[in-house]
This record gives structure tokens, C-alpha cells and sequence, in this order.
């Protein structure tokens, strides 16, 4: 009965539930972002866990790119992928070998909008970590400083949605949120070890009717969308005028977007907040890299292609909030008719579960408009498109060779409400099987509970 | 009168000029699932007559009807609506716009009394685009906000008329477990104390047409030993000053307390399932349904001997609250496999036309070692004739059998997969209108092409 009480109370759950992301670079002694991701005081400690060499033969492949590979192999080895292709791709001998005859590969999926950790679950207020609403923005609050690595919600998400990285993000309620961290799904006993080696952080804010109405509400500054707009573009020139001297945490962070190494992510429903964020964005310097939630994106298509912005939406949701009442279901195919870069994301513990089957029906929204949109492009949506808004293509979100083993074999086609992850792989180690009721992980809460170890 | 009508064509003429009296229709060339629990049939007809279902099944064996507009399906499905239980559709228009939101009534001085069917709007945004959803009927209430009670809900049709409520305070909605607990003051303890009182004080209005408030206090035998506080007895003179109900809301008590209307209890975990299934024992007229039941497969057993049966949340797999810690997406599949009949909770997913979607996640399940799903016909069945059947719309909705009203849709695939969609919809026989503000919005910006004029002008 949780999920119903989003509708009837989003005017108090609209901070907890439609967060969109943070960003923000510290550094140490210098104003400058460079070290955003790699001199963080917070280093992630992931290391990828062994794997076999393995490969994967006979199976229907969509390689994140939009490409597809019927009978094909993938072969991937030291935590990479070595090799991918037809039947006649070379494996070598006396490796593993999973016949994939009727099963489907895809990379891991990936969720650019997640509150697994800062809202983990049980989702009591001793959890409730993912707004810092004590100002209009928050750009010195990192996300990662409130994960909570033992949320059940990350296990469920990779055995039941394949999803093997995802952006944690601070919530909505302020304009400027804090940083997100970006994540491997694996489990692990501190954040460290669950941060995505290399990815850069981004930078959580907020249009429209939350920050406005949280602050307006307190009779402070928001209270309308021009007060947005107008504490964001001070804050922005107070970050320019920074010079580095005394350490801000606050403006280490803007600091770090104007300097184009944190990624911005924009939660914003409205077509036409959207297109004054973009300006806003060119003024001050920097660049949207998604807006999530875009409920209205397909407004504007044509417009975000042309500022190569990324909308991070969902297939179906609508109506919750006055922002949202223009919700439809062909967003994303409009979006791709446009050829503007859509991603699926879920901005919900259940949703992340089925991410593949929410761009099946953003799919079957556009066929049924005409709007013919291929498999292996769909799948796209929710792997190499959110990788690239969230600065990680490079290492992940598409099959090919010298890229990170993160691959999900599903038993049957992954665009079907029938389908399932059968096997999840994260940087080449086999982290979830279906076939093997150990290979998978359960939190530290879930010991000793009912149902511990069950398959969820 | 017979006239052959391809999809394609009929589409949009039927929209602008939609029968409004029930047509006579036969529909071959389709795979039909009539939704009572069984696999779908393949070659199947259905023909509906004077609003009616008169056949459904295989094409091989339907009857002749001469007066009938024939459909060729071509190779579509044909299915009874979906029935849709527990849902707020006709109750609000936007969530976070509290005027335009009727669910919750946390100031009113009512509780049980509270009364969805005047206050369901037929022409609301979230009937029409459930519609083409392809849900027919659903059951409404509101939440439960200033008390354990929820108030009276209604089951209703989503036809485009403005007569939506079939049967008004069609049953009772309480909240136990920690739903409860919280509106009854903090505790799970003061939620069974205000459950018990309130039947009880309903059982005195329905006795003497009003609750008496004067008289004396006294002892009350419980037997051998010390039992329940002895204010818990039944008799007037012992419970003189309990008045804790208005008058309204112990009236609109009374039907629950005859077993007349149903009452759904809202309970997750399992202690506080077992709880609620000992209120039959106390007060064994009461019809009683299960909403949510999350840790339901722990005790299936024991909710399969009572013969109560449950709404239950049907993808629910995390430790929400402490009240759900067992929950998993197996819990249906464990509970009907114990003999519980289960229908799929339309209130536990973000909309309730995601029934079909759930309903097909659990058939997948099916093929998971460790875990439990369901057959495709009772999948289907979970989102049809079980909710009906516990709406006391049993043969009537949300199944395709001779008599039952002539409530369909037709799709354009498999009703439990992703990527179809609702080709058409019939309510009691009458083709129904499946445009809404978001199809307006979809054709509208079908293309940005504002080169003559803006987009405002493309309507």
C-alpha cells in the first residue's frame, strides 16, 4: 500500500520522492575541480571482485549502442570485455561458457536517478537522508555522505533489474541540491567501496514547484519560479567571483560545474522552465547534462537536441503534482523522433527493479503512434544513454571490447514483462545467478528477519 | 445490418460518433481470455447482445447472431475489462493540489460515516485515461486520515456517462497494523481498542437507534477468568459513557457489524494479519477482506482456512516498514498455491493501469527457482473475475460468461505484455470514447512544426 500513498500525499512526499541529483567538487587547497574525481578525500576503494573468463554463445545480444547480434557471443576476461559478435567469434578453450540459445545479453542497466542509500528502506525518518531542506541550496552537501550501504533496495535492483551502476542523488527540495555519487551495485561495507572508480560527481538541482514551495512555505526566499531563478543566478556569480583563497565546500562545488567537470542534473518537469534553465545554463557557463523528470521534454525536442541535453524521464507517471498533469506516454518516442537523447530512469525503489519493462512501454507508446523505435535502440535508453549523462561511457553502459564486464544474461527477451535477469556480472564477476540461490547478496538488516534469503 | 468494420477505419470515425445505446456485436478472429482463471482460447468469438455477454469461447461454437455488427478481430485479444480494487479514481485531479483532491478528509469530524459515492467525478482525467487503459470497474474509497476508518467506498464503471457508482457504500475500509497505529494515537494497542469500540458501539445504535451516553458502570462477568477489560462488554449498561463515534458514523458502522457490507482491513505484517483474522472470531459476522497483506505468505495457511479474501500488493519485494520485513514478489503466487483467493492491489503501483503489468511480472515469476507466480489465467484472473468476485460483482464483471455485463476490451496483443495496447473498449455493450487530455497532448505534439502557426492552434 506504500505506492498508492505517493498520489494521495505528494504534497508532503514530493521532497522524499522526486529528488534529482547533486553535484560538487572539493578540493582540498585548491578552488580548482580538477581533482573532482580523483582527489576526492572520499577515494573509492572499489576493486572488482574475481571473475571467471567467461563467455556468453548463441544468445540474441543488444550491445547498448543500439546495435543487435542475433546468435551471438560475448567473450570478457580480467574484468573486461574482450570480445563481442557473431557465432564465429573466437573463444577460447576451457573457459566458461554459458549457452545463451533463446536468452538475451545487454550491458548492466544503468539508473541515472536513484535514492537507494539516502532514502533507503525501511523507509523510516531515521533514514530520510536525501534532502539537506534547511536552505535553497545546498551546493557543500555530498550525496555519499548519506548512502547507507546496507539499503536492501541495492540488491533488488541488480537481481531483479540487472542494474550494475546507478547515480545516487540528493533530493529536490532545494534549487541547488549537493553532489550525487555515482555507484557500482555491489555490495559493500562502506560507500568507498561502492563508488564508481573514476566517475565524475554530479550536481543535483531543482525547477519548479518544490524548492519554491519548501522555502516559500517558510516564508523565505523561493517563493515563486522567478525567485528560483533569481537566488540560482546569484548563487552562480557569487561562484565566479570565487577565488580559492579561504576553501568554501559550497563553491568548490559550483566551482567545479563552471569548470565542466561536475555534471549538472536538473530535475524539471516543465518544458518551459526547462528552456529558461538552458539559458540560465549559458550565461553562467555551464551545461545541463540531463533534466530528470522531464515530464514536458517532448515539448521541446528539438530544442534540447540542439543544446545536447539529455531527458532522464519515466514511461507512465503523470499527474501526481501540478508540474507533472502533462505527463504522456509517448514522451520518450517523441524525444527519439527528435533524435534528442532519452533515458529511462526510475527515481524509486520498485521502479529501478524494472527499468527495462518501463522502456518496453515507452516503446509500444510510439509504435503506437507510428513511431517505430528498434530493440537494440530502446535498450539504449537505459544503458549507454544514461553512461554518457553521467560521464561514465567511456568505461561503461555498452558492449565492447576494453569496456567494463557489466552484462546481464536475461532468460528470454528483456523488453517482456515475461523476462528476468538470469545472471548479472559487475566488472566480469558473477554477482547475481538465478540458478544459484547463494549468488545473491543480503544486507546486513535482512539477517535474522523473515524471509532472509528468500528470492523477493 | 451487418457491416464488417476493420480497426484501422474504425477508429477514428467511432470517436467522434460513438453509439450511446449498447450495440449488438459479434468479434471472431481473436484469441479470447474470459478472465475466470483459465488459459486463454485462440480462434475464440465473443458476442455481446442488448449489453450482455451471450458467448465467449471458441469460434467453433458460437451462436448465430444476425443482428449483430460483426468485428473481425484479426488475430487480436478479446478480454472483460480490467477490474480495478482498491483505487481513488473520480476523487482527485492532481495529487499535490489539495483542492482538487478528495481522498483524504484528516479535518472532518467523520470517519466511518465518510462517503465517496456523491463525490466521485465520472468526468475526471483519471477515469478517462484509465479507460483506455482498458479498466471497466473499479472500487473507490478514500484514505484513511483522521481516523482508523477510512469511510464507505464505491464500486463504479468507467463509462463516459454521468452516472458512475453502481453500488455506493459498497464496503468499509479500516486501517490496523502501523497505519493504524499512527492515526489512532501511536500505537497498534489504541487502533484495536478503537476497532473493538467502535463495532461495539455500533452494535448498541443498531439495537437502540441512537448510542446512549448516561447510566452507570458496573462489573461484567467474562468467565472464568479475568478477561478483556470488562468496558469491552456487550450490553449498554455496562459501557455507559463510551461514546467515542458520532451518531453517523456508528450508523454507517452498523452495516459492517451485520456482515452486510464488507470490511477491508489495511494489515501487512504477519502478527497483525493473524490479529485481524481473530476479529472474526470476535465478531463473527463481519465480511471481512484483507488490503495490502505484504507478509501474507507467512501465514497463507491460516488466511486460506478462514476463507477471507485479500487485495494484496502484488510487486511489493522491500522492507518498507518494520511491518513488511518478509515481503517479497512471491507472496501472491505462495498465497493462492495455499488456497487464498487473491486479487492484485491497484492502490500498491504508481497507477492503476499498471494491473496488467503486474499481473505479468507474476507469471514471470513463475520461471525464477525459489520462487512462486501464477498461471497466466489466474494472473489475469487477479486483475478480472477475483476482484470482482470480492466487489460483489462475482459473474457480473470482469469475466466474459453468458449474463455477465457486456464489459470488453479488445487489444492489440497479449493484455499482460509491455508493448500492447487497448484497441478498443466496451462498457454494458456500448463502445466507450478513449480520448483524454493526454491523447490531446499526444496528437497535438505528434510534430513541432510551428512554422504557420503555434502549436495552440493545432487542436
Amino acid at each position: 500500500m506504500k505506492t498508492k500513498l505517493k498520489t494521495i500525499a505528494a504534497g508532503t512526499l514530493a521532497i522524499a520522492l522526486a529528488a534529482c541529483s547533486t553535484t560538487g567538487t572539493a578540493e582540498a587547497e585548491s578552488a580548482s575541480a580538477s581533482q573532482a574525481t580523483t582527489d576526492t578525500p572520499f577515494p573509492s576503494t572499489y576493486e572488482p571482485y574475481p571473475g571467471a573468463p567467461t563467455a556468453l554463445v548463441g544468445a540474441t545480444i543488444y550491445d547498448g549502442k543500439g546495435g543487435r547480434i542475433d546468435n551471438g557471443t560475448v567473450f570478457f576476461s580480467g574484468g573486461k570485455i574482450v570480445s563481442i559478435g557473431g557465432p564465429d567469434t573466437p573463444v577460447p578453450a576451457d573457459i566458461a561458457v554459458f549457452d545463451g540459445t533463446g536468452k538475451f545479453v545487454t550491458p548492466g542497466i544503468i539508473d541515472i536517478h536513484s535514492h537507494l542509500g539516502d532514502y533507503p528502506t525501511p523507509s523510516v525518518d531515521a533514514h530520510s537522508d536525501g534532502n539537506e531542506a534547511t536552505s535553497p541550496t545546498t551546493p557543500e552537501v555530498w550525496a555519499e555522505h548519506s548512502v547507507w550501504p546496507q539499503d536492501p533496495g541495492f540488491a533488488r535492483a541488480l537481481a531483479n533489474g540487472g542494474v550494475t551502476s546507478l547515480q545516487v542523488l540528493p533530493g529536490s527540495a532545494n534549487l541547488m541540491g549537493g553532489r550525487s555519487a555515482t555507484l557500482k551495485n555491489v555490495p559493500s561495507r562502506t560507500v568507498q567501496g561502492m563508488k564508481f572508480p573514476g566517475a565524475p560527481y554530479g550536481f543535483k538541482m531543482a525547477c519548479g514547484e518544490n524548492p519554491k514551495r519548501v522555502y516559500g512555505n517558510r516564508g523565505r526566499m523561493p517563493s515563486t519560479r522567478m525567485g528560483n531563478f533569481a537566488v540560482n543566478r546569484q548563487t552562480w556569480l557569487d561562484a565566479k567571483a570565487y577565488d580559492g583563497k579561504k576553501r568554501d565546500l559550497a563553491k568548490e562545488t559550483l566551482k567545479g560545474v563552471l569548470d565542466g567537470e561536475i555534471l549538472v542534473h536538473n530535475h524539471c518537469y516543465r518544458a518551459d522552465e526547462m528552456a529558461l534553465v538552458m539559458d540560465m545554463a549559458k550565461e553562467m557557463g555551464y551545461k545541463v547534462s540531463a533534466f530528470h523528470h522531464a515530464v514536458e521534454a517532448y515539448k521541446i525536442g528539438d530544442l534540447l537536441r540542439e543544446n545536447d541535453v539529455c531527458s532522464a524521464i519515466w514511461a507512465d507517471w503523470y499527474g501526481f503534482k501540478m508540474e507533472a498533469y502533462d505527463g504522456i506516454l509517448e514522451n520518450a518516442a517523441y524525444l527519439q523522433r527528435e533524435d534528442a537523447c532519452v533515458v529511462i530512469h526510475s527515481d524509486d525503489a520498485n521502479g529501478i527493479q524494472r527499468l527495462n519493462q518501463e522502456a518496453a512501454k515507452a516503446q509500444a507508446a510510439g509504435a503506437r503512434v507510428g513511431i517505430d523505435i528498434s530493440d537494440a535502440q530502446v535498450i539504449r535508453w537505459i544503458t549507454l544513454n544514461p553512461a554518457k549523462a553521467m560521464g561514465i561511457d567511456a568505461m561503461t553502459g555498452s558492449l565492447e571490447p576494453g569496456k567494463m564486464a557489466d552484462v546481464v544474461l536475461w532468460n528470454g527477451d528483456p523488453l517482456s514483462v515475461y523476462s528476468r535477469p538470469e545472471k548479472v556480472w559487475v566488472d566480469g564477476a558473477l554477482l547475481f545467478d538465478a540458478m544459484d540461490r547463494k549468488r545473491r547478496p543480503v544486507s546486513d538488516f535482512e539477517l535474522g528477519q523473515p524471509g532472509e534469503g528468500d528470492v523477493k | 445490418m451487418k457491416r464488417a468494420l476493420t480497426f484501422a477505419a474504425s477508429l477514428a470515425a467511432l470517436a467522434s460518433a460513438l453509439p450511446l445505446a449498447a450495440q449488438d456485436v459479434t468479434i471472431t478472429g481473436v484469441t479470447v481470455a474470459t478472465g475466470d482463471g483459465t488459459e486463454p482460447v485462440e480462434n475464440g468469438a465473443v458476442v455481446l447482445q442488448g449489453g450482455k455477454v451471450v458467448y465467449a469461447g471458441s469460434a467453433a461454437n458460437m451462436p448465430t447472431a444476425p443482428q449483430s455488427v460483426i468485428i473481425d478481430g484479426e488475430g487480436r485479444w478479446v478480454t472483460p475489462g480490467l477490474f480495478a480494487t482498491v483505487t481513488n479514481l473520480g476523487l482527485w485531479d492532481v495529487g499535490a493540489v489539495s483542492e482538487s483532491n478528495d481522498i483524504r478528509a484528516g479535518g472532518s469530524p467523520f470517519s466511518a460515516a465518510l462517503d465517496v459515492a456523491p463525490v466521485i467525478n465520472p468526468a475526471s482525467q483519471h477515469i478517462l485515461i484509465h479507460r483506455a487503459a482498458g479498466i471497466t470497474r473499479a472500487a473507490v474509497v478514500g484514505s484513511a486520515s483522521g481516523s482508523i476508518f477510512a469511510g464507505q467506498g464505491a464500486i463504479i464503471d468507467l463509462g463516459s456517462d454521468a452516472d458512475a457508482v453502481t453500488q455506493p457504500r459498497a464496503f468499509q475500509v479500516v486501517e490496523l497494523g502501523e497505519g493504524g497505529a499512527r492515526l489512532s494515537g501511536g500505537s497498534r494497542t489504541s487502533a484495536q481498542a478503537l476497532f473493538r469500540n467502535a463495532l461495539l458501539e455500533a452494535g448498541e445504535f443498531e439495537r437502540g437507534g441512537t448510542i446512549r451516553s448516561t447510566g452507570g458502570g458496573g462489573t461484567s462477568r467474562q468467565g472464568d477468568d479475568i478477561g478483556i477489560d470488562s468496558r469491552m462488554a456487550r450490553t449498554s449498561r455496562d459501557r455507559a459513557s463510551d461514546v467515542l463515534l458520532t451518531r453517523f458514523d456508528a450508523a454507517a458502522l452498523v452495516p459492517v457489524a451485520r456482515g452486510e457490507q464488507p470490511l477491508y482491513v489495511m494489515v501487512e505484517r504477519a502478527a497483525d494479519i493473524r490479529s485481524a483474522l481473530a476479529l472474526k472470531k470476535e465478531f463473527p459476522r463481519l465480511d471481512m477482506v484483507l488490503v495490502g497483506a505484504s507478509e501474507g505468505w507467512l501465514v497463507a495457511s491460516e488466511i486460506a482456512a478462514s476463507g477471507v479474501p485479500v487485495i494484496a500488493d502484488g510487486l511489493d519485494d522491500l522492507p518498507q516498514g518494520f511491518d513488511q520485513l518478509a515481503s517479497t514478489q512471491s507472496n501472491i503466487g505462495r498465497m493462492v498455491k495455499a488456497g487464498v483467493k487473491v486479487a492484485i492491489n491497484a492502490s500498491a503501483m504508481e497507477n492503476p493501469r499498471n494491473l496488467n503489468q503486474y499481473a505479468g511480472n507474476l507469471v514471470a515469476l513463475t520461471r525464477m527457482p525459489g520462487a512462486d507466480g501464477l498461471s497466466w489465467g489466474q494472473a489475469f484472473a487477479a486483475i478480472t473475475s477475483v476482484p470482482a468476485e470480492i466487489s460483489g460483482m462475482g459473474g457480473k464483471a470482469g469475466v466474459l460468461a453468458p449474463g455477465a455485463n457486456g464489459d470488453l476490451v479488445i487489444w492489440d496483443g497479449d493484455p499482460l505484455e509491455v508493448g500492447s495496447s487497448v484497441v478498443r473498449v466496451y462498457i454494458d455493450g456500448i463502445e466507450q470514447p478513449l480520448e483524454n487530455h493526454q491523447s490531446r497532448l499526444r496528437d497535438r505534439y505528434r510534430e513541432l512544426d510551428e512554422s504557420t502557426l503555434p502549436e495552440a492552434y493545432d487542436w
